[in-house]
């Protein structure tokens, strides 16, 4: 951490001039390492970046010249946007737009992102678990299954009619013809989505376990002889101790959520199937781009999405400080 | 130590002291109650596991047969030995009138006969195999007295309940394999995971380095960027880069799968560097004082300690490249021949959707190697999470 002191000021070009030889032999050093990087991001992220912000202000289609100024249109796209139903209608007797399908997905799907690796967690955690090691593993196991398989995995002990989970319901009592229909059924689309995912809950689960394995244990020790309760040390110690890595997750889910697509086009080609409750944003964003070529509205919704989660982001980071709990650091 | 003990175990008897009561409520969770529940849970979350595992080996009337056992089986046959020679006249009704139907028991031999439960008079069902079945009224010969008359029963066959047997079949896993030409998909995947790895080490390994051993202005806020790259939404930068790469040429080709790789991404990074900052110091510098260049520090000094974190970069990226389906999906669709696994499996279940025994076969053909992986590297994975999760 001293050797931190002796860093010039940073962004400071004078700092730069003052530098003996040896720092700025360092600086040169430093930077010809790190190049390779530099160079990916403003290849593939800052100049794209930008590059979808203007197309977003121009009339282009993929054979146009995006370096034609005469096709720049100003804010006509964004105004399309503003007034696209196929984005914000929330009609509940019409096809729902792309928008309002992504949040009402996303609702459902959040809590289980964070609850159900949480309660795994702490399952595998468990004092009075034998074989812990061997659980965790085979929790976090599915998560390298590839996703694409894993679809059709949960989609085939899914089907309505000769999957396993239904078969399960109807032997617990369930009649047959209040069976759930899953990914073909309107209404349970989302639920049969969310476990189409369930198994990428590996990496969420491995964090919160070792952020449990690293509160100190004396903390446990002195609530047990105040006489807290399991859900007392859950609430007071445990939580806030693990609530970085909550957080990390939360921000990584919210932000995957919000561009969720592969599953509805992988499992049936992006047609919205059933009744259209499967056009998620990313997937209309995708067909106006990958499907109709249509450049700018595309880059349009690209940056309006980029900008939702910005806000949404930003919003997080703001509640963050009343209640996650970084133990003896600055932020 | 001691003293604190002592002073703990006074101070919980005081409180318990004070609150009788309370004890009776901290009952000792059952192990084995845990341990059950926990097992039970783990049964429901690998459930599909064994519905792939099943389903690949069962056949096409099973998997459209409502009521089927959900184990690979078929409908028991029975293949008459044929000791019985002789010829009966039966009394058969076929559709309505009684009619004699003439049977010569040779025909049978070696025949292979369905196998039907048959209601008997005494109120049991019995095996039976069918010889000749009508609408109103069915042959049958009892396949444990193979030498005994045909006896027929009145009634439609095809009302009669069958039996299953076990039976995996195989072959849909050939088939699978032909029709996916899933050599050549193996074949691709590979490549694509093997030269991706590749740019990934050569590019994360320096980038890491240089983020963690040089101390210049701007690294700080400059690493700060590269982590929040892990939250950019890459559908902010995807329609510039297909553009640009559909202008040179790359779209149907490897290249833009494989070329930025070589510019190193932020997961990989992020977790070389935390791994690298717990090196000491020291031996860099011996080797600097010795005159060793900062790349030659980074080869002989900084790679050697870092085998564990590679290996992990290593297993995570190949399980990446198994899993990506997005890229090759729109730079290869033109391009069947070039395209790596989850696009193929996903091209499969479009054209095979009914068959689900089939896409089972191929999802298990498609998840094998990243579980056979994950089986012989276990510990690098959970290493490598917790890295990048917990010291952030």
């Amino acid at each position: 951490m001293e050797n931190l002191t002796k860093l010039p000021k940073i962004g400071s070009t004078e700092s730069i001039r003052n530098m003996g030889p040896l720092a700025r032999r360092e600086f040169r050093n430093g930077l010809l390492f790190i190049s390779p990087w530099i160079i990916g991001f403003l290849a593939f992220t800052l100049i794209p970046m930008l590059a979808t912000l203007v197309f977003s202000f121009m009339n282009l289609k993929l054979t146009d010249n995006p370096f034609d100024a005469s096709k720049f249109v100003g804010l006509k796209n964004y105004v399309t946007m503003f007034k696209d139903s196929q984005i914000w209608n929330m009609r509940p007797d019409s096809t729902p737009g792309a928008l309002w399908v992504t949040i009402r997905y996303g609702l459902i799907a959040l809590p289980v992102g964070i609850l159900v690796p949480m309660g795994i967690a702490l399952l595998v955690n468990n004092a009075n678990l034998k074989g812990h090691s061997f659980f965790r593993s085979m929790f976090y196991m599915p998560y390298i299954v590839p996703f694409i398989a894993a679809i059709f995995l949960w989609n085939g002990v899914l089907n309505p009619q000769f999957g396993w989970v239904n078969g399960i319901l109807l032997t617990l009592g369930v009649p047959r013809g209040s069976l759930p229909g899953w990914a073909n059924d309107i209404n349970w689309v989302y639920p049969a989505y969310v476990l189409f995912g369930i198994w990428g809950i590996g990496n969420a689960m491995l964090t919160m376990v070792a952020g449990m394995q690293a509160v100190p244990t004396d903390l446990y020790d002195a609530a047990k002889v105040d006489g807290a309760g399991s859900v007392a040390r859950f609430m007071y110690i445990t939580f806030p101790m693990i609530s970085p890595v909550v957080f990390y997750n939360l921000v990584l889910i919210v932000v995957g959520l919000f561009q969720y697509f592969l599953v509805p086009l992988a499992l049936n080609q992006g047609t919205g199937f059933p009744g259209g409750a499967t056009i998620f944003y990313n997937l209309y964003l995708y067909k106006t781009f990958f499907v109709f070529g249509n450049m700018s509205y595309g880059s349009t919704l690209a940056w309006t999405l980029f900008v939702i989660i910005l806000i949404v982001t930003i919003t997080l980071f703001a509640t963050a400080r009343y209640w996650v709990y970084y133990a003896g650091e600055k932020q | 130590m001691s003293d604190t003990n002592a002073a703990l175990q006074k101070k919980s008897n005081i409180k318990v002291g004070i609150r009788p009561g309370r004890t009776k409520f901290i009952k000792k969770a059952n192990p084995v109650f845990v341990t059950a529940v926990t097992i039970a849970l783990l049964a429901l979350f690998l459930m599909p596991f064994l519905y792939m595992v099943f389903t690949s080996l069962k056949n096409q009337t099973q998997v459209a047969t409502t009521g089927a056992p959900i184990w690979p089986a078929k409908y028991p046959t029975y293949i008459y030995p044929g000791q019985n020679k002789n010829t009966y006249t039966l009394k058969v009704n076929k559709s309505g009138f009684p009619v004699d139907q003439i049977i010569n028991m040779n025909d049978y031999a070696g025949k292979e006969l369905e196998v039907y439960k048959v209601p008997m008079p005494n109120g049991t069902t019995k095996e039976m195999a069918l010889i000749k079945g009508y609408q109103k009224s069915s042959i049958f010969i009892d396949p444990a007295k193979p030498a005994s008359d045909p006896i027929v029963w009145t009634g439609y066959y095809l009302s009669l309940g069958r039996s299953w047997v076990f039976a995996p079949q195989w072959s849909n896993y050939v088939e699978m394999w032909n029709d996916v030409n899933y050599p050549r998909v193996l074949w691709n995947t590979f490549f694509y995971a093997f030269m991706t790895t590749i740019g990934v080490l050569v590019s994360c390994i320096p980038v890491a380095y240089g983020f963690s051993r040089f101390r210049f202005p701007g690294r700080d806020f400059l690493f700060v960027v590269l982590l929040a790259v892990i939250f950019l939404p890459t559908t902010v930068t995807i329609i510039p880069t297909f553009t640009f790469f559909t202008k040179i040429g790359w779209v149907g080709t490897w290249w833009p799968l494989i070329v930025p790789s070589f510019f190193s991404n932020a997961y990989d990074t992020f977790l070389l560097r935390q791994y690298f900052m717990t090196l000491p110091r020291e031996l860099d510098e011996a080797a600097m004082i010795d005159g060793a260049s900062p790349l030659r520090v980074l080869w002989s000094v900084i790679i050697p300690q870092s085998y564990p974190v590679i290996v992990a970069v290593i297993v995570f990226h190949l399980v990446w490249a198994w899993n990506d389906y997005f890229g090759p999906l729109v730079y290869l669709s033109s391009r069947m021949d070039l395209q790596p696994i989850s696009v193929a499996l996903q091209r499969f279940n479009t054209l095979f959707g009914s068959r689900p025994e089939l896409i089972q076969a191929g999802s298990l053909l498609t998840l094998l190697f990243p579980l056979i992986l994950f089986f012989v590297a276990q510990r690098f994975f959970v290493q490598g999470i917790v890295i990048t999760g917990v010291d952030k």
